[in-house]
């Protein structure tokens, strides 16, 4: 629209002026209206729908707090340790924002992860939300990456022996995989070349990207519309004269006040931890993370934080014995989906497929399947959108079967979450084969299991509180 | 594939090592007791600080117990250090390679990682032990390289080992013994059926040294309460804060509630 043809701005005071020229000049009251004040939500939103917010909240609080650690942190292999101690004991405030940082990262992980089940929940990934899934699975990426990056940096004891663990996978993977390891690291072990390029990492590269992901993912947000705890679509009954959803309230002010209140609940509940327990009974802060790092001196007991857990479990759950179940898995999968497709060139493909994998599980070391079942276990999310054929969206009006697997499932990442973080022994490697099974089934037969569930008839509208 | 193998290695036979069977006795610190706190400072560069440095503290930190500059120049500062310096030994690490095997570590965090309790109980444990390189084993840490270095203090102390029938003499005996005691079982065929396989390991004093056991155990609780405060000295203005901040966000969880109920009180 040309500048001259746009209305002046009103309802601001003494700053109508102001913002009439910066209208004329930026798309600032478009803007303003297609995100907040004229994005209608649906009015229906539950507990679940906080998340999403206080993630971008952490977000906020991860970059301003890590803003501040970098004035007074080296990455440097002879001063990291001492300069975190220097900042928690000598920086004014340090230690505030020290453990702002630290609890921040895993209060990250806790609000996407109930951002995620909340999708889950409630089939946000269906469509037209598919592309809106994957940015927020890539967000996801980014955002494990960004915690391995940085746990790193302390240069304590869990920091380096967890690199040196979570890099020399790497070295699983046949042929390129050891060069690929070495060229990650920048030498042959972690090393003070390595605290520096993951220092590079953690402070520009990822958090760039993290940005761009989130705006994408907002804006593809926007793009399709919120999906609700009913999982219909708001936008199909609208108001015939003024065109706005029937069931859709305005995001600002509704959802913005809506959202302060959780933002306060939240800050309550995160203060305690920053507060009065920033080590979280070794949860947050390991506390062998507090001896400085020794490249001769291996720890007994590598754990990843506890965010890494579950893929952790998943990795050390593939062993010789477990090959047979992963076969016995591969031949079962092969014949349901022989069975359900009708195409012989499909079938053909389904069939090379599973014998490559077969061979495969025989030719090359367990070892380089456990890696390739810990990376699938993070990266198969991104098929939730096409594995899920259920008419409905919403776990309100889905059937027997897909609340069942879904409980399992949750039940499965929890027990591998708390496997992850103990030392081995044979009944808990079991325990843990168990969980990885669950968990990968609950994604492998959803294609069955959704489609052939009772489920119930969805709602015209919303059905409000 | 080499480094796979080793992290397997790594973490699969923690399984079957033995876990520490040794009961930690519970470390009576108060960060709020100035007193003990200044006797822990005091014991802590008296014996500590002759081979372990504290690296990561100044000096001038332990203004905070209540001290003036004078006093810890003139009753804390051996080294002659300026007081804005750090607690640092004169022993470099290549010369403790050599004298120890391994260089004693820096304690400035060392509470972080151990826990007071752990700590208490170690420094109550130490007995003689002729087999070791410098002659005093310990029941908390097995063949470490420290020595004991405060024995004029407890005087010397010697394992004692009692053989039971069933775990619960065994616990009942240990629990009844002032210092850390522990349960070694055999199994049945290294002791012979209907055996006694219960091996209570407790230390008891040979010689008395210049404490008595009571005031031993006091000078260790200061020490140790010392040790926790060096480790995060700012934990009790942190937890004052977090009281005060969480006060804030009360009346911002009331206030945030009410404008929301009111904002939403017309939508149905």
């Amino acid at each position: 629209m040309a500048a001259a043809e746009k209305q002046p701005v009103t309802g601001a005071g003494p700053f109508n002026d102001l913002l009439t020229w910066i209208d004329q000049r930026y798309p600032l009251v478009s803007t303003w209206k297609q995100h907040l004040s004229e994005y209608y939500a649906p009015k229906n939103f539950n507990f679940w729908y906080y998340f999403g917010s206080l993630a971008m909240f952490v977000l906020v609080i991860q970059i301003v707090t890590g803003i501040f650690l970098t004035m007074n942190y080296k990455p440097d292999a002879a001063q990291a340790f001492a300069s975190v101690e220097y900042i928690m004991r000598e920086v004014p405030w340090g230690w505030w924002i020290r453990y702002m940082h630290s609890t921040g990262a895993s209060f990250f992980f806790i609000c996407v992860y109930l951002h995620m089940f909340r999708a889950m929940l409630y089939g946000s990934y269906r469509k037209p939300r598919e592309l809106l899934w994957i940015f927020g699975m890539l967000i996801f990426l980014c955002l494990m990456a960004e915690g391995f990056f940085g746990y790193l940096l302390p240069w304590g004891q869990m920091s380096y022996w967890g690199a040196q663990v979570i890099v020399n996978l790497i070295d699983a993977i046949p042929i390129i995989g050891p060069d690929l390891a070495i060229w990650i690291r920048g030498d042959y072990v972690v090393s003070d070349t390595t605290l520096n390029r993951f220092f590079a990492y953690h402070v520009i590269a990822v958090p760039l990207a993290l940005l761009a992901l989130v705006a994408a993912h907002l804006l593809a947000l926007h793009e399709v519309g919120s999906n609700n705890p009913d999982g219909v679509e708001i936008a199909k009954k609208k108001d015939p004269k003024t065109g706005i959803p029937l069931d859709g309230v305005p995001f600002h002010p509704y959802y913005t006040v809506k959202d302060a209140f959780g933002l306060v609940v939240f800050l309550i509940v995160f203060s305690i931890v920053v507060f009065f327990a920033p080590e979280m009974g070794g949860y947050f802060l390991e506390h062998n993370n507090f001896i400085p790092a020794d490249p001769l001196k291996t720890p007994q007991h590598i754990a990843p934080v506890w965010y890494f857990t579950p893929y952790y479990s998943i990795l050390r759950a593939v062993t010789e014995d477990f090959m047979w179940v992963l076969a016995a898995g591969v031949v079962g999968m092969a014949g349901l989906i022989l069975w359900s497709v009708k195409s012989t060139a499909r079938r053909v493909t389904v069939a090379a497929v599973a014998l490559v994998l077969l061979a495969g599980f025989y030719a090359l070391d367990p070892k380089v399947w456990g890696v390739a079942l810990m990376g699938l276990s993070t990266m198969i999310f991104f098929l939730l959108p096409w594995l899920d054929r259920s008419p409905v969206k919403s776990i309100r009006y889905k059937g027997p079967i897909t609340k069942a697997a879904l409980a399992l499932f949750v039940i499965a990442f929890i027990v591998l979450g708390y496997l992850g973080t103990l030392t081995v022994t044979e009944a808990r490697t079991l325990a843990a084969q168990v969980g990885t099974a669950v968990y990968f089934l609950f994604f492998f037969l959803m294609p069955w299991y959704s489609k052939i569930d009772k489920c119930l008839p969805e709602p015209e509208r919303v059905t409000s509180k | 594939m080499k480094a796979f193998i080793a992290l397997l290695v790594l973490a699969a036979p923690l399984a079957l090592a033995a876990e520490d069977p040794v009961r930690l006795d519970h470390a009576p610190i108060d960060p709020r007791d100035v007193a003990s706190l200044q006797a822990g400072a005091r014991s802590f560069v008296n014996y500590c600080m002759n081979c372990h440095s504290a690296g990561m503290m100044r000096y001038h930190k332990l203004l905070d117990l209540g001290l003036t500059e004078q006093q810890v120049k003139d009753n804390l500062i051996f080294t002659g250090d300026k007081i804005g310096e750090l607690m640092n030994v004169a022993m470099t690490k290549k010369e403790a390679k050599e004298w120890f095997g391994t260089p004693p570590p820096d304690l400035s965090v060392i509470a972080r990682v151990r826990g007071a309790d752990w700590l208490y109980t170690y420094m109550r444990s130490f007995y003689r032990d002729p087999e070791s390189a410098t002659g005093w084993n310990n029941m908390v840490f097995e063949r470490v390289a420290m020595p004991h270095v405060l024995w004029t203090l407890s005087g010397q102390q010697v394992q004692v080992e009692r053989k039971f029938r069933n775990l619960e003499q065994a616990e009942a005996f240990g629990r009844q013994q002032r210092n850390a005691w522990k349960i070694e079982v055999l199994t049945p065929d290294q002791a012979g059926k209907d055996a006694e396989r219960y091996i209570l390991k407790t230390i008891t004093t040979a010689t008395p040294g210049a404490l008595s056991q009571r005031d031993y155990d006091i000078l260790v609780g200061d020490l140790v309460n010392f040790m926790t405060w060096m480790a995060e000295p700012n934990l009790l203005a942190r937890k004052q804060i977090g009281y005060a901040v969480i006060l804030v966000l009360l009346v911002l969880l009331v206030l945030s509630y009410l404008l929301y109920k009111e904002f939403w009180k017309d939508v149905h």
